[in-house]
């Protein structure tokens, strides 16, 4: 099967996955600003994408879609690795028109990751999967809260300085790596030339600006409420 | 106005293939700056030659940029710090007195170092082999008006034709990938009506044999466009892309 054997086949695989899961970083964002206009209607789509079974299965492709990027950059980048060859360079340059993120595209997928972790255990966990446990509240700081009150949740969170900050670096990285990400998959695809090389990498770091900006008010403007 | 300069050579020396290569370091005195970079490993070699030494192994040929012999990376650059020429066309004048330039071998698993600074590029020939020509009988010269070819189509074709095959590209990116110059070569007969009649057979053929011969994913980061001595465009990329894809679904 091309699709998994030739190496445009599996960087195709690579960037399909990852327009997939920008789309859900849309949807995510979108989501969270939600809540500085309205923690009741944020409370409302919490519940909405709680337990329920189209959630639940949502939850799957998405994850799934997680695992195929994650598998597939380790499989290409031990392959790039091995094709590089033993020796290394004694010198070693970054041209002009070289991006810093292009070439560091899997540790900032690490860093991804890692923090991706620390955000499931603080909320997917305590809420979809709580849920799905059988609670209906969950253990926040000393006090019970609803599985569904997201906005607890971002109160709760957001109010700590340093989770904040934490949350703060993980936009960052997930900038950088989405300003290489989003352009390189279309030029995967093939949907590029030229001319249009240059507008995706624009579109690439406004699409990236837009999501990591959204996501980073969201913080912050919970962590200023709490401290006011 | 050129001047003569003074300056300390580190050089990649390897016996063979299956030694181990190491750093050795020379110093060259009133080196003119208005010689090319290979008259200054001439001038070197001549010198380790006098001194009872083994000389510098190096490739070259046509010394005027066109033949795709020549290769040596410099100071972290393939065909050197200047921009759109090969190591030949590289002179003396880009370097200051004093200064310490380093020469490497292309570092790539697909071009194993032969010896000291030249490595076996055979991988691109095979690669050519697989697929980069057209196999029709095309009998005499046709009128130039024959077949009408669009100038815009005829121009890209000419970019991506101007590839040369040295591996700088391969050896200029993080992940080993021969894609320019594979994109390259599809593109060149892809974009013209008597090469475009075996264009998917090609890519497929042109792309199999790149992965069995080991080189890498392009990951896009654009190295190998920055130091193509050609200036062949990554645009080429997302064309074999196109192309592969096309084929495959096609099949």
């Amino acid at each position: 099967m091309w699709l998994l054997n030739s190496s445009i086949g599996k960087k195709l695989i690579m960037s399909i996955s990852g327009i997939f899961l920008i789309l859900f970083l849309l949807f995510h964002m979108s989501m969270n600003v939600t809540a500085i206009f309205s923690e009741e209607a944020y409370n409302w789509i919490c519940a909405f994408l709680g337990s329920n079974w189209y959630a639940v299965a949502g939850t799957l492709v998405l994850a799934a879609g997680v695992v195929i990027h994650i598998l597939y950059s380790i499989m290409l980048t031990l392959q790039n690795r091995k094709a590089r060859g033993n020796d290394r360079y004694a010198v070693n340059t970054r041209p002009k028109n070289v991006e810093w993120a292009s070439q560091n595209m899997f540790v900032l997928g690490l860093v991804v990751i890692g923090f991706m972790v620390l955000h499931f255990a603080q909320f997917w966990y305590k809420m979809m999967f709580a849920e799905l446990m059988g609670h209906h509240a969950v253990d926040l700081g000393g006090t019970m809260v609803s599985t569904t009150a997201g906005a607890e949740f971002i109160k709760y969170y957001f109010s700590q300085p340093l989770i904040a900050v934490l949350y703060l670096v993980w936009y960052v990285a997930l900038w950088f790596h989405l300003t290489h990400g989003f352009w390189s998959a279309i030029q995967t695809i093939g949907w590029s030339n030229a001319i249009w090389l240059k507008r995706w990498q624009v579109i690439s770091n406004i699409l990236a600006t837009v999501i990591c900006l959204g996501f980073a008010f969201v913080t912050i403007v919970f962590f200023l409420k709490a401290c006011l | 106005m050129d001047k003569n300069i003074n300056i300390t050579l580190k050089v990649w020396r390897q016996k063979g293939p299956k030694e181990k290569g190491a750093f050795e370091t020379y110093q060259l005195k009133d080196i003119s700056q208005g010689s090319s970079f290979l008259e200054m490993l001439d001038i070197l070699n001549e010198q380790l030659v006098n001194d009872g030494k083994d000389p510098v192994v190096f490739d070259h040929d046509c010394r005027e940029g066109i033949c795709g012999m020549c290769s040596l990376y410099i100071d972290g650059h393939p065909h050197g710090p200047d921009s759109s020429i090969t190591t030949c066309q590289l002179h003396m004048r880009k370097f200051n007195d004093g200064a310490t330039i380093t020469v490497e071998p292309w570092r790539s698993a697909g071009f194993p170092v032969v010896r000291d600074l030249m490595v076996d590029r055979y991988a691109y020939d095979k690669i050519i082999q697989a697929g980069g020509f057209v196999s029709v009988n095309t009998g005499g010269v046709p009128d130039a008006n024959a077949i009408p070819i669009p100038k815009k189509d005829a121009d890209l074709a000419m970019d991506a034709a101007a590839c040369i095959g040295c591996g700088a590209c391969a050896a200029a990116c993080k992940n080993g990938s021969a894609m320019l110059f594979v994109s390259a070569k599809v593109s060149q007969l892809a974009l013209l009506p008597q090469g475009r009649a075996e264009a998917a057979r090609r890519a497929k053929a042109m792309v199999a044999k790149m992965d069995e011969l080991g080189f890498g994913n392009c990951t896009n980061t654009r190295a190998c466009e920055a130091e193509c001595p050609k200036d062949v465009s990554i645009s080429n990329i997302a064309r074999l892309n196109r192309e592969f894809v096309k084929a495959k679904l096609q099949d």
